[in-house]
């Protein structure tokens, strides 16, 4: 099926989404397109709207006005599960894994998504195809570095590695668009740097992603266009050079400072 | 090579077939070896392990599983009075039509998750037992409850034989009867066969995605899954299982009653579940055993008993020790169930399961240092013995 918006290669079109939390504006007149292929980061002080509009994207929130698309399929008003199905996937802020399970089951259970998340009566073709779903995540742990912990428990892990399993869980889905939630707040240094280098591996594969972050560092080394959200509204968009140039950025949210 | 075995399935299948077969063996000793008790046993097994599918799994805690049971028991002796007194129709019948009573409640109750699912469960329970009291007098024979009788049709059993029955006939599998050991060893093997599929259900992929239900729905949801009706074939399946039982419990004593259908079933095997270790395979089994012994064993127990346990003591004690006891035995039996159900969910949330785990792992450890410190010893005697030369 062609439509416009895959002719034009945009992944995924946000356009006019208001979201008012009583007589807040927590977002006014959102227009967004992410293209095929790019990383589009999302900037702003806190509280300007950045996780309500991924709330929006995966149907967590329903906007008042407004569609999302994804690949010309309106994914407003689905469900969670329907979203995911489309290819949307979140990679949570807090980590949201399962935490009395073992970290290779945690992997394995978004792996059997794609498969039988709506649901259907398979119990003998599950059994085959377990193995093989296991092998998939045991080489993505691979790829993760915690292929050696697989079978402890996932609640026992540090933040850090709890973060890059959320990530993997993320990825083994293989997305058509993925959205990260400040994938490296609260992590050491070196543990950034790593997470930097695979959402760089990731890119290279092709994988479209939406990215919010606080740290300039990760946003500049990674993102191809930023968008830059205050109070709600959109008050800049551009490639991470225009928006370093950008006096309005600077004031709203750089503080003035040079980066 | 050993360890190995016992954890594969048809280890574990073997182990517990045996257990069970030889259950009137090795329970002679504690004094359960007698039918009716050992029919209990397997009975509830069937019923507890069904109910840890639900609860154990997914962590949905029904409090209304006995009207599965109490439909079992009804649809069973309605069997036995229209069609036959074999076992087998009533069995699938049974089961049948619980499984449909669980659809319905189910996918009601399903639509809240937590404490109002508990909540709905008790209502829809305890709706159902009012109705088999009075509404539906007609199908459940009300206070009296459901009993066979000498006028019944039993269409197909008449239509084989001419014989006149003096008397009311008994159950049976194609002509054995299903009382006593027979009734037991029945109800056995139909247990064994639960607990494989229970086995197969915990270590399947979907016992898995249950599983990551309980630990985190909400992800669940945003990882891709339509997480109700993974819950409902759960609740389905408990809702089988405790058809099974009914029926069974009808098998070994053909007449059923509303109060099969009460609160107090419905919460005894929450009791049985925690108890033994809810999530576990056989932690429910456990608890089964812990209770019914208790209301069968320890009931029965009076003070002339009670006095011939503790003759070896002075007599000044031992009537007061007699005198303490008794309040705990007896009628009192279920103060002696509280407290021991109060002392395991205080230090051993995890229930009976958790307490031998600890303990096999205490004693791992203990093994592991005292090999540790023999080697230690033969190392530093060897040592000595190289200073030496």
């Amino acid at each position: 099926m062609e439509n416009n918006s895959t002719e034009n290669n945009t992944v995924l079109n946000i356009s006019n989404v208001n979201v008012t939390f009583g007589g807040l504006h927590a977002l006014s007149e959102i227009n967004l397109q992410i293209e095929e292929g790019k990383t589009h980061a999302i900037i702003g002080p806190n509280g300007a709207g950045k996780s309500t509009l991924l709330n929006v994207c995966i149907g967590k929130l329903v906007p008042d006005t407004g569609t999302v698309t994804l690949d010309g399929e309106i994914m407003t008003g689905k469900l969670p599960h329907e979203i995911n199905h489309a290819g949307m996937v979140r990679v949570f802020q807090t980590p949201e894994i399962f935490p009395e399970m073992s970290i290779l089951r945690n992997m394995m259970i978004p792996a059997f998504a794609k498969r039988d998340g709506m649901f259907k009566f398979n119990a003998f073709t599950s059994m085959a195809d377990e193995k093989e779903i296991e092998a998939e995540a045991i080489h993505v742990l691979q790829d993760f570095g915690l292929v050696d912990q697989m079978h402890h428990h996932a609640g026992s892990m540090s933040r850090g590695d709890k973060r890059r399993l959320e990530l993997g869980m993320g990825l083994i889905q293989h997305p058509r668009i993925l959205l990260l939630d400040e994938p490296t707040a609260g992590m050491a240094r070196h543990d950034t740097n790593r997470t930097i280098e695979l959402l760089q591996s990731i890119k290279e594969r092709g994988t479209t992603k939406v990215i919010i972050e606080h740290d300039m560092h990760v946003v500049f080394s990674l993102a191809d266009r930023i968008s830059v959200l205050a109070q709600g509204r959109i008050i800049a968009a551009g490639t991470p050079d225009e928006i370093r140039a950008n006096p309005k950025v600077q004031e709203a949210y750089l503080g003035g400072a040079e980066i | 090579m050993n360890k190995q075995f016992f954890q594969s399935d048809l280890g574990t299948m073997l182990l517990f077939s045996v257990a069970i077969l030889t259950m009137p063996v090795w329970l002679d000793p504690v004094g359960a070896n007698y039918p009716d008790l050992l029919q209990k046993f397997a009975i509830f097994g069937i019923f507890a392990i069904g109910f840890n599918i639900l609860f154990g799994l997914t962590g949905y805690l029904s409090f209304g599983h006995a009207v599965f049971l109490g439909v079992g028991s009804y649809t069973a002796v309605w069997s036995f009075k229209l069609l036959s007194m074999n076992v087998l129709p009533a069995i699938m019948f049974s089961m049948i039509i619980a499984g449909i009573f669980a659809i319905g409640i189910g996918y009601l109750c399903l639509r809240r998750s937590g404490i109002y699912f508990s909540i709905l469960t008790l209502a829809f329970a305890q709706m159902s037992y009012n109705m088999a009291y009075s509404v539906l007098t007609p199908i459940t024979n009300g206070e009296t409850g459901l009993q066979l009788s000498s006028q019944d049709p039993r269409i197909v059993d008449n239509a084989f034989s001419d014989a006149v029955v003096e008397g009311l006939p008994s159950t049976n599998l194609f002509g054995m009867e299903m009382s006593g050991y027979p009734g037991f060893y029945f109800c056995a093997v139909l247990l064994i066969i639960a607990f494989f599929f229970s086995l197969r259900i915990f270590r399947s992929p979907f016992g898995m995605k249950l599983q990551a239900i309980k630990s985190n729905q909400t992800r669940m949801r945003y990882t891709g899954f339509n997480t109700r009706p993974y819950l409902l074939t759960a609740f389905v399946i408990s809702g089988i299982y405790a058809g099974l039982a009914g029926s069974l419990l009808a098998v070994t004593d053909p007449l059923a009653g509303a109060e099969r259908m009460q609160w107090t079933a419905s919460g005894e095997v929450v009791l049985m579940t925690i108890l033994g270790g809810m999530g576990t395979l056989v932690g429910p089994l456990l608890g089964v055993g812990i209770i019914k012994y208790f209301e069968n064993i320890f009931s029965s127990l009076n003070s002339n008993r009670l006095h011939e346990i503790f003759s070896w003591l002075p007599d000044g004690l031992e009537d007061f020790v007699v005198t303490v006891v008794s309040h705990f035995v007896g009628e009192g039996w279920q103060l002696t169930l509280g407290l021991l159900f109060m002392l395991v969910v205080i230090f051993l949330p995890g229930g009976v399961m958790e307490g031998i785990r600890r303990t096999s792992t205490v004693i791992k450890n203990y093994n592991a240092k005292r090999s540790q410190n023999k080697e230690a010893v033969t190392a530093a005697a060897s040592k000595e013995s190289d200073d030496g030369k």
